[in-house]
């Protein structure tokens, strides 16, 4: 008999039904077979109403973190295999469900944009070539610039789960890849924008948000830089009023 | 009824550079996608992006115009040269332009972009960063435009996210705007717009293996083809020699860049047994390299049978951590592969369309107002072989070209809002379309209609073709066309219907299939990555032409058009 692998999958269109359920799937296992193969093999063999986001497939366009046997991940990279052919899938949390694995990412995106997530130069373009950057200025870019916005740390983090409002690791990393980027001016400005109520003060530094990304990155540790930045840039205010 | 003056369809980079261009010449751009910006494909390009900065100690002597020739001896002498000569010259332009908007390049010791060697280029050229080039630039372009959309007080820049156009509405040969699908809600809406541009990506998923995002389907190129605009060089598919055994993932070509060597089942580094690879080995352009590695394993010396072993070991864990982190998280999540310890399996797989819809230099399409670029479009820079690097750069240089060309054809349009009467009729007929896909009550299984597909174009126009191969792909594609008219659905909402838009594109793949097998079925001669084993040899008599195709009567028919040629006389290629 050919082996089979089995998918309980949260499945609920906020606009119809009264209360989520889970759907329970058979599907054939073969050698290499993802999470997100899976969900394909689902969505176009077996159920064609099944709803979820995919892209590249490869891990890099964060279109599929979802809860994935008890933690967030991306479900493309992830092996059926190693939930030992027994999947239980669910959104993304903290955001509106829309329907199945489909959640509304607004808050998300509104939070990044929150930030000012683009380069504010404090000097006029070099006259000819690029902004002139050490291999040691740049290493401090590694790995945060990785982030492939995917929300697998907004979903896992819990001060969202309390304040929808509250920024969440990923738009509090990508302000700091802002400011430890030596062309980047707008310290202050990004330092105002990320110490209001909802912003770095609001982290428990429970490190869940570290704990389940899939590049590696490390949150806490940018808010801990930027607590530390907006404290110095508070001082600073206090010891020279405008 | 929505209304723009300047819409870009596809939010990769070319649809994000052209929308940038579009507010550049200071008019609205709206910009439409079938996923989130940061989703598009632009995000999983590894390698880099070639410009002649001379940033590299091997490199000081590169200019634009080498870059040029080497594109075109590349192209096997089917790019059109003023417009690899126009591409290699904003190069620089544009690779700066990304630096000051914030894109993390790798550094040079003195803090210049870092420049790595990459296949068929005669110096060190292609800027990088790590090896997740695609994925830093299409942020950052992500990022100019959400500064753009924040900051304009005009609000010259807005976003559809996971939209789906469907129709693209031309009237007396002006493009009039486009019928999409809310993907989310199942709404089908019109778009007026003075100009489109379509940076919708290429083809890759009409084989079964390809290295591409699952969402690249063809149904841009299907789009503009439905309405009358032709594909071009559309035979001239693009193999990538290092794909990830089983899963075809990109294995970027800055692995042999970097000094990587593929090796067979004898540990041998096989490409020195090749006359057209012998002295470039690894860093030997794509065709000719996946065309060596395919007869490697024909002849019996694949590892296993099978595969190939791209070998990093030697390269030590320092290099590969600092330049090929990625590609090393790949091997392991993907194929359980550490390059640090061992060889990563890899086989030659579909990985990029070098046709597209015809433009000219200028982005222009044979209707008015309707624009192209980036993979989706066919200029033609790449020819019958593009080089790595050219892809990204392409995509930056003609996305701008385009937004800008779009605006100042909207500055010079005597009367604005034209074309929405016709745009409401197309809106009419197209919900009649979809709502029938929709409840289509069918027998056939759009599953099996696209494995079969998968298939037929895997063997029909793979990497090695002849004559009765093509044909027999013709007569699948046809028959899957045929029995794509009777398919069924089984699910009947409207809005996040995966299985309507898994139809939509599937309908798109087998259009354009159709025209890659019949374009190749009609080049008698081998050129670039399109090798006729019946015509193994270039025949620049007959063939140093652009194969263009129209859809007539629900069918691809195909001419040729002839290539811009002027600076330099085609000769062999060797490396």
């Amino acid at each position: 008999m050919a082996a089979t692998c089995r998918f309980s999958i949260f499945r609920h269109d906020a606009a119809a039904d009264e209360a989520p359920r889970f759907q329970q799937y058979e599907v054939p296992y073969t050698e290499g077979l993802t999470v997100l193969g899976g969900l394909i093999h689902i969505q176009q063999r077996l159920d064609g109403s099944l709803a979820f986001r995919y892209s590249c497939r490869a891990g890099v366009c964060g279109s599929c973190a979802m809860h994935i046997n008890g933690r967030y991940r991306l479900a493309c990279e992830t092996q059926v295999a190693d939930c030992k052919l027994d999947v239980a899938v669910r959104p993304l949390g903290h955001l509106p469900i829309v329907r199945d694995l489909v959640v509304d990412m607004g808050r998300f995106w509104k939070h990044y944009q929150h930030i000012k997530p683009y380069l504010i130069p404090g000097t006029p373009p070099p006259a000819a070539g690029e902004y002139v950057q050490t291999p040691d200025d740049r290493a401090r870019l590694d790995v945060i610039i990785d982030c492939i916005l995917c929300a697998s740390c907004y979903g896992a983090c819990t001060t969202t789960a309390a304040d929808p409002e509250f920024l969440g690791p990923a738009a509090l990393a990508k302000a700091n890849r802002f400011l430890v980027d030596s062309r980047d001016a707008a310290t202050e400005e990004r330092l105002e924008l990320v110490s209001g109520d909802h912003g770095v003060w609001r982290c428990h530094q429970i490190f869940s948000c570290q704990q389940v990304c899939p590049k590696s990155i490390n949150p806490p540790g940018s808010i801990a830089d930027l607590r530390r930045a907006a404290i110095r840039h508070r001082l600073r205010r206090r010891a020279h009023p405008e | 009824m929505q209304y723009t003056e300047v819409l870009v369809v596809g939010a990769g980079l070319a649809g994000l550079r052209a929308a940038i261009g579009v507010n550049e010449r200071n008019h609205k751009a709206l910009v439409l996608s079938k996923v989130h910006p940061l989703r598009s494909h632009s995000i999983a390009a590894q390698g880099g992006v070639n410009a002649a900065l001379g940033n590299h100690h091997r490199g000081v002597t590169d200019t634009p115009l080498k870059h040029a020739f080497d594109t075109v001896k590349g192209s096997d002498y089917l790019a059109d040269q003023d417009a690899a000569i126009l591409m290699c010259e904003e190069a620089p332009k544009r690779i700066y332009e990304l630096e000051r908007w914030g894109c993390p390049f790798s550094r040079t010791v003195d803090g210049k972009i870092a420049q790595r060697p990459f296949g068929g280029a005669g110096f060190p050229r292609t800027a990088y960063a790590v090896d997740r080039t695609g994925h830093v630039m299409l942020h950052t372009l992500y990022e100019q435009a959400v500064r753009f959309e924040e900051y304009s007080e005009r609000q010259e820049m807005g976003f559809l996210d996971e939209w789906l156009v469907t129709r693209l509405v031309v009237d007396a040969g002006v493009c009039c705007g486009v019928v999409a699908v809310n993907l989310l809600t199942g709404e089908v809406e019109g778009i007026t717009a003075e100009a489109v541009i379509f940076g919708t990506g290429g083809s890759g998923r009409m084989y079964a293996q390809s290295t591409n995002a699952l969402i690249n389907s063809a149904h841009g190129m299907a789009v503009a083809y439905w309405a009358g605009v032709p594909l071009k060089d559309m035979e001239f598919i693009q193999f990538h020699p290092t794909t990830l055994w089983g899963t075809n993932i990109l294995m970027t070509e800055g692995c042999r860049g970097e000094g990587g060597f593929l090796t067979n089942s004898e540990g041998k580094r096989f490409l020195a047994d090749y006359p057209d690879s012998q002295k470039a080995m690894e860093v030997a352009p794509r065709d000719i390299t996946a065309r060596n590695m395919t007869r490697e394993i024909l002849a019996g010396r694949g590892v296993k049978g099978k595969y190939l072993n791209l070998d990093l070991r030697h390269l030590g864990a320092d290099k590969i951590n600092a330049r090929l982190p990625g590609i090393r998280e790949i091997a392991m999540s993907f194929a359980g592969v550490d390059p640090i310890v061992d060889p990563i399996p890899v086989i030659p797989a579909q990985h990029y369309t070098m046709g597209g819809i015809s433009t000219n230099i200028h982005c222009e399409t044979e209707v008015k107002g309707f624009y192209a670029a980036g993979e989706a479009a066919c200029v033609s820079v790449h020819g019958g072989n593009r080089l790595g690097g050219n892809s990204l750069l392409d995509t930056v240089v003609f996305g701008a070209i385009a937004g800008w060309k779009a605006a100042d054809f909207v500055d010079g349009k005597a009367a604005m809002k034209q074309g929405m009467k016709a745009v409401e009729a197309a809106v009419e007929e197209e919900r009649k379309v979809l709502d029938a896909l929709r409840n289509a009550a069918g027998t056939e299984d759009p599953a099996a209609i696209r494995d079969e597909l998968g298939q037929a174009m895997q063997e029909g126009v793979g990497i090695f073709r002849d004559k009765e191969k093509i044909q027999k792909a013709l007569g699948t594609v046809l028959a899957l066309k045929g029995r794509f008219q009777d398919v069924k659905a089984t699910y009947r909402g409207r809005g996040m219907n995966p299985e309507l838009t898994n139809n939509l594109e599937l309908r798109a793949n087998l259009d354009v299939a159709e025209v890659v097998v019949r374009g190749a079925l009609g080049r008698e001669e081998s050129r670039g990555s399109h090798f006729r084993v019946d015509f193994p040899q270039r025949d620049d008599a007959r063939f140093l032409q652009h194969t263009v195709a129209r859809h007539v009567d629900g069918e691809g028919k195909i001419s040729f058009s002839p290539v811009a040629l002027g600076t330099w006389e085609p000769k062999e290629r060797k490396y």
